[in-house]
């Protein structure tokens, strides 16, 4: 046989393309331009507004980047982070009871929280693998169950079986933990008070480190494939990091606010840990498998990979995942409600994730981190707005919760809507 | 004939394999040897027992879990257990499966390498284990490109699975099967019922090209000239039995067809009786049907009033589909008339409405609900559709007992329904007593037509004689049209007018039922008009 069966694979024109991005990213899009009508009439300074924005991308990115091992095995937007986030508070509620304060306090409670948030990450991947294509739904309502357990211990149990003596903690009665905990005198900015930066020094690093990163892929090529036909979007990444220094230098030469701004560097280089992390996860065997069970099961049970234990895997590192993210979250925020604080995280991550143009099915860390900007964007711009376009604060507060949870739904009746569409193309194929 | 001790070395030798599930007999005393290099094809019927037999070899969990199988299994002489599809690919048995293992998001090399990447030690490796070894992409890419080389298929290995060609996929199939290195024995199930005549022709090269490199191929298929084409030795099972196994060139097509086919059917005669008048009472034509797995594409047929239409065919080829189609279950197109009038596809009450039941093949899934009593699984359609069994108080309706237990007790007694009493629940109901109950419902509809899809499928032999005749004695008696669907070809001879044989999604051609097993097993494998060289008339 000479001659070789050949396709072309057509390429789409530049018209089609741009058409198919955007409808394909309708969210994000939507997204955006809320934020840029929402900071317009916000009348807030561009200065305030990134200050704002490092303080809650430190505080929330790491717990949405949890949220990513799971898509990757097909199990979807895994609700049940709330777990995890439910052990890390508990441990926060415990060192703080302890009045262990600063980085060993953080220590103590990693060291606490790691193996419960293991054997709960274990338990949900055994309910998840007996609960198979119901994942999502079954971890949002083993997150509401596990809050009555949580409960049941800090708001019953404590102070009167388990011996819990703490005037700032416990209720006058003696039963029950206050609605809210402080966490002044002991973990609040433990990890983003060690090390800060200017927020000029933190970008020029960053952007130095961009362009050694586009230049060191533009000649390695991509990842998988080598030198392939898309390396030269790596030369891009490198302009936009010289453009972020050359700005730098700008701001650094005018009085601007933005000078003043400061970057917590110890959480901002874990969350690039995480990053670089789950990119580095992505590209060994165990993620491949990863990949090969959330795409087929059947396949990869066919062809050796056991199904079951790379699921649970997933449910383990997640729920570790994201109760170090809220370790991070909590010691950011400074005070946290005592029964609430995990049940909205669970919400918020997941809308954040899904606002950055990921998919039930589909998510990556560009998704995770743009979706983290949108989302807080919104929050810090949308109450302001509304005050100054409606007169009243509350309208706009109305609207970003509204929007937070709205685009939850959206999203999932869009992938239930596109999943059917393709199911009825392949039919009639 | 080859004997089990001559010294000659065999690949492959199965030995006496047998199987019973739960009793009932699939495999008796099947003897396969491959020699390397060796193209051995595997006829027979659906039910002839060649899946079981694959997985018997592949160490499916379905045969194991229900108590293994008898005989033995040698490779390259050696004896061996295989308890599991990765055993069998460790023991260089590989298969180019018919509905295609791939995972479409991955690109070629991904997915010819799945579950046996390359990998280097990475930094997370050393600390975590093997598990976490960074893939050798570059690796991967070679050792695929080398494989695609081999069948002959000139694209891009890292391009992305999803949106390839049918054919494609094929050969990619087999280019992940020629990449393990210790292939010995490659099964190819049904290849060629998915491709294009062009495809398919180079696909035989591929198989003969593999074959001469030393590889032995097993290769199941229903396409007899295929197999005169390529394979050297053929062997034929029929009911579980080892029919023959020969040389191809001793043999050919009408042999080969009368071999898969051929039994001895007992003509009961009576029904024929009844011809059938020529009335056309429904007119199908141009008709598709999106069935996964049975897909209809393009069928035009005339049923005449008061006869027992057989469909049969393969399974895959479509036979279900159609019934499933008109009755709205699953997505349909084209244009089907009763009695004159159209009937308005994709919506099964209107087809309910307009005088159509339907005895759905899928009897535990579709036909019944299970947990609710024989007598409200007998009327649930007809009070849903006509209003029937139901007493008015103004916009508010009431079941209406009476009447529905009534009704029951007569279906009981004109059916024979072997059972506790109209209340008992279908569930603990015998398979061939929950099928007279799906008949009982359809009956309460007071159909035109009645379309009855696998009505023996599950049941045992007496009771599926009680099901045919309910179907002879309707068809009698009321002059009821009846469209029965079945893969038993033998009961399909048995009662029907005319026979209909389904293929690839088409309509291959309608024989009377004492038309002998060589045209029945041409038509089967769509060899019929290759042969006898005649058009296909929608009236057969």
């Amino acid at each position: 046989m000479d001659e070789k069966l050949k396709i072309v694979i057509q390429e789409d024109s530049l018209g089609t393309k741009i058409k198919k991005a955007l409808v394909s990213n309708m969210v994000t899009v939507f997204f955006v331009i809320l934020c840029i009508i929402g900071y317009y009439y916000s009348g807030l300074t561009f200065g305030f507004l990134l200050n704002d924005l490092i303080t809650r991308m430190v505080r929330n990115s790491f717990l949405v980047l949890a949220l990513l091992l799971p898509v990757m095995a097909g199990m979807g937007l895994n609700f049940a982070i709330v777990l995890g986030a439910m052990c890390a508070q508990a441990a926060v509620i415990f060192v703080t009871h302890w009045g262990v304060a600063g980085l060993p306090g953080i220590g103590l409670t990693v060291l606490l929280t790691t193996p419960i948030a293991i054997l709960l990450g274990y338990l949900t991947g055994q309910l998840f693998n007996k609960a198979k294509g119901q994942e999502m739904i079954g971890g949002l309502i083993l997150g509401f169950f596990s809050n009555g357990i949580y409960q049941l211990i800090f708001l019953i149990l404590i102070g009167s079986v388990i011996p819990f003596n703490n005037e700032t903690l416990v209720l006058s009665t003696g039963v029950g933990l206050r609605s809210t905990i402080d966490l002044k005198d002991g973990l609040r900015y433990a990890i983003d008070g060690a090390w800060t930066l200017p927020f000029t020094t933190a970008a020029m690093a960053f952007g130095g480190l961009t362009i050694l990163h586009g230049i060191y892929r533009y000649i390695k090529g991509l990842p998988s494939l080598g030198i392939g036909p898309k390396h030269k979007k790596y030369l891009l990444s490198g302009a936009s990091g010289a453009a972020l220094i050359g700005w730098v230098f700008y701001i650094q030469s005018t009085s601007s606010f933005v000078n003043l701004i400061k970057v917590p560097m110890v959480t901002a280089i874990l969350i690039g840990l995480m990053c670089v992390f789950t990119t580095y996860f992505s590209r060994t065997k165990l993620g491949q498998d990863f990949r090969t069970v959330g795409q087929d099961r059947h396949i990869a049970d066919v062809s050796g990979i056991n199904s079951d234990k790379t699921r649970l895997t997933a449910m383990i590192l997640s729920t570790v995942f994201a109760s170090w993210g809220h370790i991070i979250f909590l010691q950011n925020l400074g005070t946290f409600s005592t029964y609430g604080s995990h049940e909205q995280i669970g919400f918020y991550s997941v809308a954040a994730l899904l606002i950055g143009g990921a998919s039930v099915t589909n998510a990556k860390i560009s998704h995770a981190l743009l979706g983290t900007l949108l989302f807080h964007t919104l929050f810090i711009v949308s109450p302001l707005a509304g005050r100054n376009l409606f007169g009243d604060a509350q309208l706009g507060e109305y609207f970003r919760v509204f929007v937070a949870y709205g685009v939850i739904g959206v999203s999932l009746v869009m992938h239930a809507w596109r999943k059917q569409i393709e199911g009825k193309k392949r039919l009639s194929q | 004939m080859k004997t089990e001790h001559n010294n000659e070395h065999y690949v492959l030798d199965m030995r006496n394999i047998g199987k019973e599930y739960y009793g009932t007999r699939v495999l008796k005393d099947i003897n396969i040897q491959l020699k390397p290099g060796e193209i051995h094809a595997i006829l027979g019927e659906n039910g002839a027992g060649k899946s079981t037999l694959m997985n018997v070899l592949f160490g499916m969990s379905v045969i194991h879990s229900t108590g293994g199988f008898e005989g033995e299994v040698f490779i390259d002489g050696e004896k061996v257990n295989i308890n599991s599809p990765v055993e069998a690919m460790e023991k260089g048995i590989g298969m180019v499966h018919q509905e295609f293992m791939l995972i479409p998001g991955y690109s070629i090399t991904e997915n010819i390498k799945l579950n046996r990447e390359t990998t280097n030690p990475g930094l997370l490796s050393r600390v975590a284990g093997k598990k976490l070894e960074i893939l050798d992409m570059k690796s991967m890419n070679m050792d695929a490109r080398k494989s695609l080389d081999k069948v002959g298929v000139g694209i891009e290995e890292w391009v992305k699975v999803a949106g390839l060609p049918v054919s494609f996929m094929q050969f990619v199939e087999i280019a992940r099967e020629l990449d393990k290195e210790n292939l010995k024995v490659l099964v190819f199930d049904e290849p060629t019922a998915v491709l294009t005549e062009s495809d398919a022709d180079r696909l035989l090269e591929t198989m003969r090209k593999i074959a001469s490199e030393g590889i032995a191929i097993l290769f199941i298929t229903h396409r007899l000239d295929e197999v005169q084409r390529v394979a050297d030795r053929i062997t034929v099972l029929r009911d579980g039995q080892h029919v023959i196994t020969k040389d191809t060139k001793d043999s050919n097509v009408n042999e080969m067809a009368n071999l898969m086919v051929g039994r001895e059917i007992k003509m009961t005669g009576e029904s024929r009786d009844n011809e059938g008048s020529k009335n056309v009472k429904m007119r199908i034509r141009d008709f598709y049907v999106d069935m996964p797995g049975e897909t209809v594409k393009g069928i035009n047929l005339d049923i005449y009033e008061g006869e027992i239409l057989g469909i049969g065919g393969l399974a895959g080829q479509g036979k279900i589909g159609l019934a499933n189609g008109i009755m709205g279950l699953y997505k349909s197109e084209g244009n089907v008339e009763l009695d004159g009038k159209k009937i308005s596809l994709n919506n099964p009450e209107k087809s309910l409405k307009q005088g159509l039941a339907f005895v759905s093949e899928d009897r535990r899934g579709v036909g019944l609900l299970l947990d609710s009593s024989i007598e409200l699984n007998t009327v649930i359609t007809s009070m849903q559709i006509q209003g029937t069994f139901l007493k008015r108080y103004g916009v508010f309706t009431q079941r209406d007992n009476k009447k529905i237990r009534e009704h029951a007790l007569k279906m009981i007694k004109d059916l024979d329904i072997r059972c506790t009493g109209p209340s008992q629940i279908t569930r603990r109901l015998s398979g061939g007593n929950q099928q007279k109950v799906c008949i009982a419902r359809a009956l309460t509809l007071n159909p035109k037509v009645l379309f009855v899809s696998e009505p023996t499928r599950g049941i045992d032999v007496g009771a599926k004689k009680l099901v045919l005749d309910t179907l002879v004695q309707l068809n009698k008696e009321y002059g009821m049209t009846i469209i029965m669907t079945s893969s038993e070809l033998a009961e399909l001879r048995m009662i029907s007018n005319r026979i209909a044989i389904i293929n690839e999604g088409k309509l291959e051609g309608i024989l009377p039922p004492d038309a002998s097993d060589v045209d029945f097993g041409l038509m089967m494998a769509g060899e019929y008009h290759k042969q006898k060289g005649e058009g296909v008339r929608a009236d057969g």
